[in-house]
């Protein structure tokens, strides 16, 4: 990796000015990774400088090998009963207090986008449809059961019927394009369904998914539930659709190449693949209740009864 | 090695020697970073898998559970080839037969917890009745538990002659002594309870019953680890040691056997001088095995439970 080097990055700013001022030295926030409700650096070491588009470094960003993704399934695997077993009601309050938390910390978020390249308008954008987004998938929790379950007409004497489960760990990459909005639109679906996830942030806007992580952890998510990896999908990929303890994998981009190697991963323990790469984050159609329903199993009860 | 007759001498557990506890735990600091890859990580995890003895201590268990637990620790993981079985099963000293019924020919030993375990707090003729018993019924080893209580009030001769004669009773079978570190409270009891039981005629001492946090951990076998080294180097005669309890994770294993071969040499690195007593570190180590053939991080749903 050419760009990795352990330097103290100059100058950080996320808009509140303290590159102007000569007499005080801005203090600088370390971007570390998310795993397991902790802050962790990544095991290697390893470290890229993010510079903005006048070239100037504004952060170090963790650059995640192989085996905080590991330790990210251990975590995510340990948090995944409890979660899937806490009420609808509770998982829906939750998604719900990860939005007014982004609502409440709207202005960083719109600032941090901003540094990573975008305009104002654009970063209003993108943390607009991320709070939406959440807000939408909170509503779902508690209806998606009842949409999708049935009760089946069957031949003999039984009672029978079908529901969703969650399908247990998901490993998704993030899309590149939206590092708001994309990034909240994979993590939801996953997280309200009673899953538990690890995701690769994009590799253009990373502060922001660390910054988002912020948001998660102040709004009562069980640590590992969400785990938020930096670094390189050239990486990762791999570990991330052949991992044998990962139940479903989603790829947000559009590389074929990628994406042939990731089916034929998947095929090693069955976990099903997804690719969302064609998805437009920021308009309503990257939302749907499908998106739940592509990380659930179904569940068929024969419950005997008389006449 | 040397055997002068003044270190023979000197050597008693009147006069063990005081634990520097910031020294230990630095050392574990050390021990523990270092980094062992590829062909080495492999042949460790297999000489740890070599190594453990396969425990199961529930009031549930039951004949059936034990034969299961037997299978497992014969044919560990059927699927790859050249993993070894375990060195012994051990169980509760009702469950001796089965066991040994099951594991017949196969050089897979098998170990009872007996005088009282896991409290200890019985008579020592109930104590030595059950060791014979559990011997009778099968048993290749013997795990013991010391009487915590009359060593923390300071009656070590009452401890010393309770190992004594539990050895005794085993008669062939080989004497492991665990000292319950977690309730010895300091590391210079940990010290003075393993050159006690060494003394005493112990084959292996053994940190924990499995049922008092802490269990087993790196400072304390470091600890005895030291005694069985010096109690060497004064008598010539090894000791095993066999820590148990709270080690679940490959990791850990391989910084143990780290601390084995640094401390106590090459010849400790062998299951006739070390073991592991547990029982979810099995599938980890099988796990990483896996892992290291294939390059494949694993799932526990394609393990067998035990």
């Amino acid at each position: 990796m050419a760009t990795t080097k352990q330097n103290v990055a100059r100058n950080v700013t996320t808009g509140n000015g303290a590159e102007n001022s000569s007499s005080r030295i801005g203090v600088m926030k370390t971007y570390k990774l998310y795993i397991d409700g902790k802050f962790p650096r990544t095991e290697s070491g390893r470290y890229s400088i993010f510079t903005d588009a006048k070239g100037h470094s504004i952060a170090n960003v963790c650059v995640a090998s192989r085996k905080d993704f590991r330790e990210s399934v251990v975590a995510a695997r340990k948090a995944q009963p409890g979660w899937a077993a806490a009420s609808a009601y509770n998982k829906g309050q939750i998604v719900y207090r990860i939005a007014e938390m982004l609502e409440g910390r709207r202005d960083q978020f719109v600032a941090e986008l901003m540094h990573q390249g975008l305009s104002s308008a654009a970063a209003e954008l993108e943390v607009n449809t991320a709070v939406d987004r959440l807000v939408y998938y909170a509503g779902w929790s508690d209806k998606y059961q009842q949409v999708f379950s049935a009760v089946n007409p069957v031949a003999s004497s039984h009672f029978n019927f079908s529901l969703p489960e969650p399908m247990g760990i998901v490993a998704a990459i993030a899309p590149e394009s939206n590092g708001l909005a994309g990034l909240v639109s994979v993590i939801a679906p996953a997280v309200v369904g009673g899953n538990t996830v690890i995701v690769l942030a994009s590799e253009k806007f990373p502060l922001t998914a660390i910054t988002f992580a912020e948001v998660l952890h102040t709004s009562d998510l069980p640590a590992g539930v969400v785990n938020i990896l930096t670094g390189t999908q050239k990486e990762l990929a791999s570990y991330f659709s052949n991992h044998m303890d990962v139940n479903a994998c989603i790829y947000a981009g559009t590389n074929q190449v990628a994406m042939k190697s990731m089916e034929e991963n998947a095929a090693l323990n069955v976990k099903r693949p997804y690719f969302y790469g064609k998805t437009n984050w920021l308009s309503e159609d990257a939302q749907s209740p499908y998106r739940i329903m592509d990380l659930q199993e179904t569940k068929t009860t024969w419950h005997p009864i008389g006449q | 090695m040397m055997k002068d007759s003044h270190s023979v001498m000197s050597y008693s557990y009147l006069n063990s020697p005081a634990i520097d506890q910031v020294g230990v735990e630095e050392r574990v600091s050390r021990l523990t970073k270092r980094s062992i890859k590829k062909e080495s990580k492999l042949a460790a995890l297999k000489l740890a898998m070599s190594m453990l003895d396969l425990t199961t201590l529930e009031a549930r268990d039951t004949p059936g559970k034990v034969r299961q637990l037997c299978i497992k620790a014969m044919h560990p993981h059927e699927s790859v080839i050249g993993i070894p079985a375990v060195a012994a099963v051990c169980v509760y000293p009702n469950l001796v037969r089965v066991a040994k019924e099951t594991l017949q020919g196969s050089g897979v030993k098998v170990a009872a917890v007996a005088t009282a375990f896991p409290s200890g707090m019985s008579n020592r003729k109930v104590k030595l009745e059950e060791t014979r018993w559990a011997v009778n019924e099968g048993a290749d080893e013997i795990d013991m538990v010391i009487s915590r209580g009359r060593f923390l009030a300071g009656e070590y001769d009452f401890v010393f002659d309770e190992i004594a004669a539990v050895k005794d009773a085993c008669g062939t079978a080989h004497l492991k002594v665990i000292l319950e570190t977690g309730e010895l409270s300091t590391l210079d009891n940990v010290r003075k309870a393993s050159d006690l039981a060494m003394q005493a005629g112990a084959d292996f001492i053994k940190t924990s019953t499995g049922k008092i946090q802490p269990a087993a951990t790196l400072p304390v076998t470091l600890v005895m680890l030291e005694a069985i080294r010096d109690y060497y180097y004064a008598t010539g005669k090894m000791v095993g040691m066999k820590p148990a309890g709270g080690i679940s994770t490959s990791k850990l294993a391989l910084q143990y056997l780290v601390m084995i071969r640094e401390t106590v040499g090459q010849a400790w690195l062998h299951p006739d001088w070390f073991r592991f007593g547990a029982s979810a570190l099995a599938n980890d180590l099988l796990m990483q095995i896996v892992k290291e053939q294939t390059g494949v991080y694993q799932s526990i749903d394609y393990f067998s439970k035990d």
